[in-house]
């Protein structure tokens, strides 16, 4: 059983296109990963899977079963985590768990017994009796995931899980969610983040203006689009002519910005000292990252 | 396609754990204002009339058609300002359905719920009506029925009315346009003879007036006028703003 196949899924409001005919299928035991500008319409597609946005084209199946026939089946079955945080600010941590325990008609001793373990999963035990509106941003996103969890979902639907994080909640959730991996939960994720899309997602898939442009394990795409390495030269002392020029021996894709140029290579050590011969100075040599496949392939203007 | 499935008991069970937390706040809510006209009026202005009105002192004529108007005001509240704040400020509507409870289940579950609170407000005041010896019939009895139909019936017009609004003040219109004057025309503070024969007729279409005439009839042990027109007006409408409001707000939330 598949988590989710999609063909030609297609969403159309009165006058956009918000998804444009997209096909992927996730793997069982897969995490996968949408990323893509805003706008993109990663978290449209997140909507038709939890059956919170009906398609307008195209076949969906998640969990093997439709969600325009079957929305409470696949409900049943999904961990939901939209972007925005929904707890119920009438209800304390712990009831939040046990209330929605029970839209998912799980008897009450039993929602209270998984709700004390979620609490300790996402390290929230000392906030059980808390209200939500004590909660710090981290806290409140721990406990939104913990509600993902309340029914042993067979798929996982994160919509941007760190988002507005400081770093250290950033990597308690990133750990969370691969111990969840590690118990082979499905995931879907969709994140602004590339580092966290790198770090958890076994495909990407890279969105724009309503299509998927690629999908492909992280490292494999870096390698496709960009190579191993980059080359970042400021255009402070010099122009993109000359750099083109001093560059014309080496085997470099280059891309300039008004303030940068940026080279893919294989290796870029032979480019790095010729440049440094050459009396470069602000100049990096680092690994290529799923950010510049995702720059290249979406562009570096800035979406509206 | 509209459907309604038992799962609606949730959210209803939802909003009462809810409601617990909040009881007494709720409690003088809701009380307030009709004691407030009870008194104020009952007692205040009656003691200027020297005629009885319909056979009967003036706090007697109005204690009977405060009990539904309460009723009234409390569903009213409940599916217009605390549903749109549930359904946009605080997402709590996005939140439940993405459970296997869909978006029929919770309207249905707020509109019951909307006539619960009604059923506690009309009781509440009813026993403060029995308490100042203003019933006198064992047909009070059926009260409760008849403030859960009038709870349902408004609940289910104030939802249909959230499930439109683009925001809170969308309401005043929704209070001052259609509740206020019916609560001034439904024959709880005059009986409606008093009124030229156009105002009459439109009360007439009023279900708060049917309520009131049934409500007096009731807590006096009397034989209402019209009785199956009264229990008509009530439930008919109701049923039909009820779905109404289901599908409005479902084309509202799923798109």
């Amino acid at each position: 059983m598949l988590p989710v196949t999609a063909k030609n899924l297609t969403k159309k409001y009165k006058d956009t296109v918000a998804v444009n005919g997209i096909d992927f299928a996730v793997q069982e035991k897969e995490c996968f990963g949408f990323i893509g500008p805003n706008g993109a319409g990663k978290t449209t597609t997140m909507k038709m899977i939890y059956c919170f946005v009906p398609r307008t084209g195209g076949e969906l199946l998640v969990l093997d079963k439709d969600p325009s026939i079957h929305p409470e089946m696949v409900k049943a079955d999904l961990g939901v985590v939209p972007q925005d945080n929904n707890l119920d600010e009438d209800l304390n941590v712990f009831t939040n768990l046990t209330m929605y325990a029970n839209y998912f008609n799980i008897p009450h001793g039993i929602a209270r017994v998984k709700a004390k373990e979620l609490l300790a999963f996402v390290q929230l035990t000392e906030k059980e009796k808390v209200k939500i509106t004590e909660l710090s941003s981290g806290m409140k996103r721990r406990l939104m995931i913990a509600r993902g969890l309340i029914n042993d979902p067979k798929l996982l639907i994160l919509d941007e899980p760190t988002v507005g994080l400081d770093p250290q909640a950033r990597h308690l959730i990133w750990d969370r969610l691969r111990e969840l991996k590690s118990q082979n939960v499905s995931m879907i994720i969709t994140t602004h983040y590339m580092d966290e899309a790198t770090e958890l997602c076994d495909r990407v898939a890279v969105m724009d203006k309503g299509k998927i442009m690629v999908v492909g394990k992280p490292k494999d795409l870096i390698r496709e689009h960009i190579g191993e390495e980059v080359v970042e030269v400021m255009l402070l002392d010099t122009t993109a002519d000359k750099l083109k020029k001093d560059a014309a021996g080496f085997l470099v894709t280059l891309e300039e910005t008004s303030q940068k140029c940026y080279l893919y290579c294989q290796d870029c050590r032979p480019l790095l000292s010729h440049l440094t011969d050459k009396g470069y100075k602000h100049i990096l040599r680092r690994p290529a990252t799923l950010e510049d496949v995702f720059l290249k392939l979406t562009g570096r203007d800035l979406v509206d | 396609m509209i459907k309604v499935s038992q799962r609606w008991i949730k959210v209803w069970y939802r909003n009462y754990i809810s409601f617990l937390k909040f009881f007494y706040v709720n409690l003088v809510g809701n009380l307030g204002d009709p004691i407030l006209y009870l008194v104020a009026m009952g007692f205040g202005l009656g003691a200027f009339l020297g005629n009885k009105i319909e056979g009967m002192s003036y706090v007697q004529f109005l204690a009977p058609g405060i009990i539904v108007s309460s009723a009234m005001f409390a569903a009213v509240y409940e599916c217009t300002f605390e549903s749109f704040l549930k359904m946009i400020h605080l997402r709590t509507y996005d939140a439940i359905i993405v459970t296997p409870v869909n978006i029929e289940d919770v309207v249905a579950g707020d509109v019951v719920w909307g006539a619960t609170k009604a059923m506690l407000s009309g009781l509440m005041m009813f026993i403060v009506v029995a308490a100042f010896g203003l019933v006198h019939s064992w047909w009070s009895l059926l009260i409760p029925v008849l403030i859960f139909l009038v709870g349902f019936h408004f609940a289910s017009f104030a939802m249909l009315i959230t499930a439109m609004a683009p925001n809170f003040d969308y309401f005043s219109y929704f209070l001052e346009l259609v509740i206020t004057p019916m609560f001034f025309f439904c024959g709880i503070f005059f009986p409606l003879s008093q009124f030229p024969g156009w105002v009459q007729g439109l009360s007439g279409v009023f279900p708060l007036t049917h309520a009131v005439e049934l409500s007096r009839a009731l807590v006096m042990g009397t034989v209402p006028a019209r009785p199956v027109t009264n229990i008509l007006f009530l439930i008919i409408p109701s049923i039909g703003l009820f779905y109404w409001a289901v599908w409005r707000m479902k084309k509202r939330m799923i798109k």
